[in-house]
């Protein structure tokens, strides 16, 4: 009852003054746009960007590295003794880059339950043969399935189809900064040496753009066999394993977990491409930075109009405590006022928010180095939705706040026997 | 017997800005149910000072004040508000009404505040008291569409629906021609002796106090005459 007389005066005294109010209202939904809109095409960005390196890396790379043994012969003898040996000049020993007993190691991968899929790679360095001239170059074989459900390799070759790979024997999907520079075009054949000095002939049958160039101008894509093949090895050679988790935070465990179990070298994502983590949280601190400023913008224009209600209400206020309005319900009443601008301005926002977003998601967006890409990218995460509709009511209820304590606060005796 | 609804007791007050100068001393009196009373003296002796200490909306004074037999000492700001509310009508000399409200809202919001009626009776007893007071048929209408005459009464309306114990104004005529004067003292009249209304007005109209049922005159801060 007495909830619904001071919503009723509210309502009153916000509609009696409408013009303010909207004007009042359009800044919070302004800044609550902004925010959504801002962060949303922001996180959209860092996305993209975070993809164009964490979509095509494993969140756990097995392999093995070519180096010395952390154990050394003379630690049996000196060990539970008190000694420490420093020895200088150790060679690593001549070994084979293949992952022993790879099948094995897979087929226990895929029973993990914390992981989404396992796709094997077999790396070569290659020579690309350009008449007299060769280009140094990676062949990297893959499993085109895999590589394409854990890695999106579909969306990175921009000309051919993938599964070429797998069809058509001794086929390559070429880097297109490597293809420029051999002047390849698809169903070209190319001339290929191994490091070892094997040469093998290639049909080409598509393109693939990275995005970034260095490996765009480097790295070419073959079948697991093919590459195999040029090496010269057994068709159990896999020098890489790529792991897919589900659960990407999981990675730096899983990792050292891999890395104990089966006794090779695993790297996880985080320690891979820490510097990508930092590029995007300092972006997302700026857009909020961006966002949270516009909101308390609005909050002082909610600040200003409230504290102008009240000093032209000054009679009104003093009339309803004398007929026996308390502080508290003055109070009260500006506070609500308050919020129904913040609550009214709030939903406008996050619809405006979404339309804004919506329609930065139309607009098209062409870059060579992002060949997947045809519009702005937009995030839309609700958790943007979520912290602005909050931060709207925080900021309009502290901007009340200050003006509703006045209004409470103001003596009907000094109002009323100043007339 | 009658019944006393109001006591002063030894109520003082001074203003510390920028010297301190007493503005009511020792004040003591009361009043029975059912009084039509008048306050008058001259301008600056306390008059209006002293109505606003009987109305609890100042709190800033010496001595005991007690309305129906409670004492105001020591009750907080909204404690006072409500018995403002329940108990105290207030007519001022400029209307005070709110321009946002029809004078029917304007009538019922003390009682919707109070809460003690449903909000059909309360809009009932608005209407009935808008016809004590003659002026019905401009309910629906906004208090800037009336003339001054007829906001007093609508003033005199709010005062009311709420039955107060007492009702107090603050020179309620200051503002009034002649002729509203006549209809608002009138009105009080009516209501002191056809309703058994207690009224305590604050005037420097001497005509008007001499026709009121006790006068208590005041000079300098002190009562000499009651």
């Amino acid at each position: 009852m007495n909830f619904k007389l001071i919503q009723n005066i509210a309502v009153s005294l916000l509609l009696a003054r409408w013009r303010q109010t909207l004007v009042a209202a359009i800044g919070v939904t302004f800044s609550i746009t902004m925010f959504i809109t801002l962060l949303s095409f922001m996180s959209g960005l860092n996305d993209l960007l975070d993809g164009l390196i964490l979509n095509r890396t494993p969140h756990v790379r097995l392999y093995k590295e070519m180096k010395a043994s952390d154990f050394q012969p003379i630690d049996l003898q000196s060990k539970k003794t008190k000694q420490y040996n420093f020895i200088r000049s150790i060679k690593p020993k001549s070994e084979r880059l293949e992952i022993q007993n790879s099948a094995a190691i897979i087929k226990n991968l895929k029973s993990d339950s914390r992981v989404l899929g396992v796709a094997p790679k077999v790396t070569a360095q290659v020579f690309y043969n350009v008449g007299v001239i060769e280009i140094t170059g990676v062949i990297n074989g893959i499993d085109p399935e895999a590589e394409n459900k854990l890695f999106f390799f579909n969306d990175y070759v921009t000309e051919g189809n993938y599964m070429d790979l797998k069809n058509i024997p001794n086929s390559i999907i070429l880097g297109k900064g490597a293809a420029e520079k051999m002047l390849a075009q698809i169903g070209d054949v190319v001339q290929v040496t191994s490091s070892k000095g094997e040469r093998l002939s290639l049909k080409v049958v598509g393109f693939f753009q990275s995005g970034l160039q260095d490996i765009d101008n480097v790295q070419s894509y073959a079948s697991i066999s093919t590459t195999q093949k040029l090496l010269g090895e057994s068709n159990n050679y896999i020098t890489d394993l790529q792991v897919k988790l589900n659960d990407i935070l999981l990675a730096p465990n899983v990792a050292k977990e891999y890395q104990r179990i089966y006794e090779i070298q695993a790297i996880d994502i985080q320690t891979a491409n820490s510097q990508f983590e930092t590029g995007s949280s300092v972006r997302s601190l700026i857009s909020y930075a961006v966002g949270v400023t516009l909101l308390i913008v609005a909050g002082f224009g909610i600040y200003n109009i409230l504290n102008m209600m009240i000093y032209e209400k000054m009679d009104s206020i003093a009339i309803l405590k004398a007929i026996g309005f308390s502080g508290k319900d003055v109070n009260r009443i500006f506070i609500l006022i308050a919020l129904s601008i913040g609550v009214f301005g709030g939903i406008l926002g996050l619809l405006g928010g979404f339309g804004l977003s919506a329609i930065i998601d139309q607009i098209p967006f062409n870059t060579s180095s992002l060949p997947t890409v045809k519009t702005y990218p937009i995030n839309y995460n609700p958790r943007y939705y979520l912290i602005g509709s909050t931060f709207a009511i925080i900021t309009t209820y502290l901007a009340g706040y200050f003006p509703s304590r006045k209004a409470s606060k103001i003596d009907p005796v000094i109002i009323i026997r100043g007339k | 017997m009658s019944q006393i609804i109001l006591e002063a007791q030894g109520i003082s007050k001074s203003f510390h800005d920028p010297v301190t100068i007493p503005v009511l001393k020792n004040i003591s009196f009361s009043l029975n149910k059912g009084e039509f009373v008048s306050v008058i003296g001259k301008s600056g002796c306390g008059k209006s000072t002293l109505l606003y200490i009987l109305s609890t909306m100042d709190t800033d004074y010496e001595g005991n004040l007690i309305i129906d037999e409670v004492s105001m000492q020591g009750k907080d700001e909204g404690e006072l508000a409500v018995v403002r509310n329940e108990k105290i009508g207030f007519v001022f000399q400029f209307h005070y009404l709110l321009n946002e409200f029809s004078v029917l809202e304007n009538v019922m919001l003390p009682g919707q505040k109070l809460g003690k009626y449903s909000p059909k009776e309360i809009k009932e007893r608005a209407y009935q008291k808008l016809k004590i007071l003659g002026i019905e048929n401009e309910a629906l209408k906004k208090p800037n569409q009336l003339s001054g005459g007829q906001k007093q009464r609508v003033a005199i309306a709010r005062a009311l629906i709420n039955d107060p114990l007492i009702i107090m104004g603050d020179e309620p005529t200051g503002n009034l021609d002649k002729k509203n004067s006549e209809i608002v003292f009138d009105i009080f009249k009516e209501l002191a002796e056809n309703y058994g209304q207690s009224l305590l007005i604050v005037t420097h109209d001497n005509e008007f106090a001499s026709r009121t049922q006790r006068i208590i005159e005041m000079q300098d801060g002190s009562i000499i005459r009651m």
